[in-house]
């Protein structure tokens, strides 16, 4: 429905339509939270019960001493979202410390993908070279067929993907990103204080 | 101090060194550490242990026995809103468990402070779908502050004493605490760990200083700025309240509420413009439309109270006090945010505000107290009076009017729907904590539970609950409860035979198709009444009226229903429809503003 069509209609519900949106941002935050069962249900149902988008989420212990999982996510939204995303996840129990790291920084963030392509002749070589070329590692080989292990950021990845799949790309496993701040400031050391 | 008080005191233990206890005695010392005094629950098989225990602890803590554990849940909340103490309600595994969900989501909307204990099916029978079991931990997740599922003997007492923390500090909220039943069978320490606050859990209540000097300026310099409470003075306790009075008059602003601030300001005060929002009145909507300064302390910018968020309060800059980060920015953008308890904030601002000698603009607040004087004399909220159909305004006129006279302390409690709207608009609220209603989640049926939560907190205290015939059905069984507990509450049915509130939106917006709004059969409320062992009354007639009230008020030692037969067609105004703004409000069913212009 256009939204002529839409101021023509006459409204029956009880809410009123909803606002205008504004642009779409990404943002990776850094989330310190405490190691127990169900955190993670927790995080990932905050973002489902409110319709928040989750483009990458990695979890696992960093401190074993004092039981703590780092999460990081990735998401995108307006920058009123990304807001609530981040004082939503403050508020939670569990939760120690967030740093929305696109705000507070330059950083550094890093995927790890695991890619199996099938090929044979040209192909095979066109492989190989593109590999070299991001430094991708072979980590299993057949006659037929190649793992490569590839590193970097998420364009990165989704670079060499997107070379691989006319290639033969038949799996793709990744690992979600990982992300820190750059220089001397301590994320762990902050949520102490 | 009385003998049971002393009972109490000598069964808290006063030493934090451990003691060897079953988890079921861990349970019960830990509430009693606490300060519990009543807890509302239903036995079933994975809570036996615990109840054995309350079996022992006869003197030390009271069960109140509901009916169905929905019921348990809003007489927790009841209890919790009109004590400002922490709800405390104990239900079995399974069915126990998602009977309660409903009332668990209720006091997660309304920030009521509560702890939920359900029992679980052994440890090692989790996950094998055994019988009453449900993933209570996971189906209680999104409506519940934080939960816990105790795995291990050694964490009982330590998350015992931090579902209590969590429950009360910062936003106040639900907590459930899952024990399976070997649990409660083991044998653990136990340490009185009640002042040990959580590792990473520590709300902030004191705010920044730079925002309330900001704040505190930009109010003095206002012109036409308005007050705009909510639920959040309520829960920073009656002290709250009182800095917020001696706020408001120093500064002659005027002040509305929302549904759930209601008794924050007392509704009699020349300064109150009455409730805000979709049913509020039209002086109170419009001054918060017009106004230049908002403060709104406590409230959370609700779709009920905002009507058309880009058309809300257009011209005004707005301060935001909210003791949840989260709350702010959230619908509404604000230029002046002050994270922290309604207390200490009001606290500071009088302080500074003192400090500074601040004025206002005389002559500016003058003219805007004019211009509210012009709204305040549309009257809003008047009504065509019948002498032969009861309207149900006049019925809650009448209701105030005796309740008034009454030299107790009245208690009022709503199911939801157009009666509950009526109270709002008709019952004069001077005091915080005196009025308990369901107004995030507005659930049919929380009303009579939650006055049965608010008569066990105070005995002697006058507690009636305003309901309408359809949402008295949804927990009616705990007339039951009434009864065997001698509770004299009261049930005050604004009886139109229709689902008043859905009438309401299909007549003026569904054109009068009427779809399963009617109930076609409903009791007789004076026999029902009188077959739970209750008194039943009814008035049909305005003429009777005045005669059953007074009956209803002697009554001291059972419930009571009262079925007032109301006029069947009566619509709840002044309203603001939705997709409009607070300046586009009705006062009438002005078919004129229901046309097809609605965005």
């Amino acid at each position: 429905m256009t939204n002529a069509a839409q101021k023509k209609t006459k409204n029956k519900s009880v809410y009123a339509s909803g606002p205008k949106q504004s642009a779409i941002e990404s943002h990776t935050f850094a989330v310190l939270v405490d190691n127990e069962p169900g955190v993670l249900a927790k995080v990932i149902g905050l973002f489902s019960g409110r319709g928040y988008n989750i483009d990458s989420l990695t979890v696992a212990e960093t401190d074993h001493d004092a039981s703590l999982s780092r999460i990081t996510i990735v998401c995108s939204g307006t920058p009123q979202v990304i807001d609530q995303i981040r004082t939503q996840l403050e508020k939670q129990v569990p939760v120690r410390h967030v740093s929305d790291l696109t705000v507070s920084g330059p950083f550094v963030d890093r995927e790890l993908a695991l890619v199996k392509v099938v090929a044979a002749g040209e192909k095979r070589i066109e492989a190989l070279r593109i590999a070299d070329i991001f430094r991708a590692r072979v980590v299993d080989s057949t006659l037929n067929s190649f793992v490569f292990e590839v590193t970097g950021d998420m364009g990165k990845v989704e670079a060499f993907l997107e070379l691989m799949r006319p290639l033969g790309m038949v799996d793709v496993s990744r690992t979600g990103v990982a992300a820190i701040s750059r220089g001397q400031e301590s994320f762990a050391k902050q949520s102490i204080q | 101090m009385s003998t049971t008080e002393a009972k109490r005191k000598a069964s808290q233990t006063h030493e934090k060194k451990p003691q060897a206890m079953t988890g079921a005695e861990i349970v019960i010392q830990a509430l009693i550490d606490q300060g519990v005094e009543h807890i509302f629950g239903y036995p079933g098989g994975a809570v036996l242990p615990i109840y054995d225990e309350i079996f022992n602890h006869k003197d030390d803590i009271h069960h109140i026995l509901c009916r169905h554990e929905q019921g348990c849940a809003h007489a927790a909340e009841g209890y919790a809103r009109s004590t400002g103490k922490v709800g405390v309600c104990l239900v079995t595994s399974g069915p126990g468990a998602t009977n309660a969900v409903t009332g668990l989501t209720d006091a997660m909307l309304d920030s009521i402070p509560m702890v939920c204990i359900t029992g679980q099916v052994p440890t090692f029978l989790i996950g094998t779908d055994a019988f009453q079991e449900a993933d209570t931990t996971g189906i209680t997740r999104p409506c519940t502050k934080h939960n816990y599922l105790v795995k291990s003997i050694e964490d009982l007492a330590a998350v015992m004493h931090e579902a209590f923390h969590v429950a009360r500090s910062g936003r106040p909220g639900p907590v459930v605490i899952d024990i399976p039943k070997d649990i409660q069978f083991a044998k653990g320490m136990y340490k009185n760990a009640k002042d040990d606050v959580h590792k990473g859990y520590n709300p902030k209540t004191m705010p920044d200083m730079d925002a309330i000097e900001a704040a505190v300026d930009l109010i003095a310099h206002a012109k036409k700025p308005v007050f705009y409470t909510g639920g959040g003075v309520i829960n920073a306790g009656p002290e709250a309240s009182q800095l917020l009075r001696e706020f408001v008059r120093e500064t002659n602003i005027p002040i509305t509420s929302t549904l759930m601030g209601l008794g924050a300001y007392p509704a009699h005060d020349r300064q109150w413009l009455g409730m805000l929002g979709m049913h509020g009145t039209y002086e109170a909507n419009w001054a918060m439309h017009d106004c230049d300064v908002m403060i709104n302390i406590g409230a959370r910018f609700d779709d009920r109270v905002t009507g058309r968020i880009d058309k809300f309060s257009p011209h005004s800059t707005k301060i935001h006090v909210d003791i949840d980060p989260s709350s702010i920015n959230k619908n509404v953008q604000i230029d002046i945010p002050v994270v922290g308890d309604a207390k200490e904030v009001l606290k500071a601002m009088l302080h500074v505000w003192r400090a500074r000698k601040y004025k206002m603009d005389q002559d500016a607040l003058g003219k805007w107290w004019e211009q509210v004087e012009i709204w305040r004399r549309k009257n809003c909220l008047a009504y065509k009076h019948d002498s032969k159909i009861i309207k149900p305004q006049y019925a809650l006129e009448r209701l105030r009017h005796f309740t008034e006279e009454d030299p107790r302390d009245t208690y009022i409690t709503t199911e939801v729907g157009q009666h509950q709207m009526w109270a709002a608009q008709f019952m004069p609220f001077n005091d915080p904590n005196r009025w308990m209603t369901s107004g995030g989640l507005g659930t049919m049926g929380y009303g009579f539970p939650a006055a049965i939560g608010a008569q066990v907190a105070h005995p002697d205290g006058l507690v009636v609950d305003i309901a309408g015939e359809a949402s008295i059905l949804m927990n009616i069984q705990e007339m039951s409860t009434a009864v065997q507990y001698k509770l004299p509450v009261k049930i005050f049915v604004l009886n139109n035979q229709w689902m008043g509130m859905v009438r309401q939106w299909q007549e003026l917006l569904h054109g009068e198709r009427y779809s399963n709004s009617y109930t076609e059969s409903l009791p007789d409320f004076v026999k029902l009444a009188e077959a739970y062992g209750g008194v039943g009354l009814r008035a049909t007639n305005p003429d009777e009226l005045d005669g059953v009230i007074e009956e209803m008020l002697a009554v001291t030692d059972r419930p009571t229903i009262v079925d007032v037969m109301v006029d069947q067609k009566e619509n709840c105004f002044p309203m603001i429809p939705s997709g409009k703004a607070h300046n586009e409000m009705i006062l009438s069913p002005d078919a004129a503003m229901f046309d097809k212009t609605l965005v």
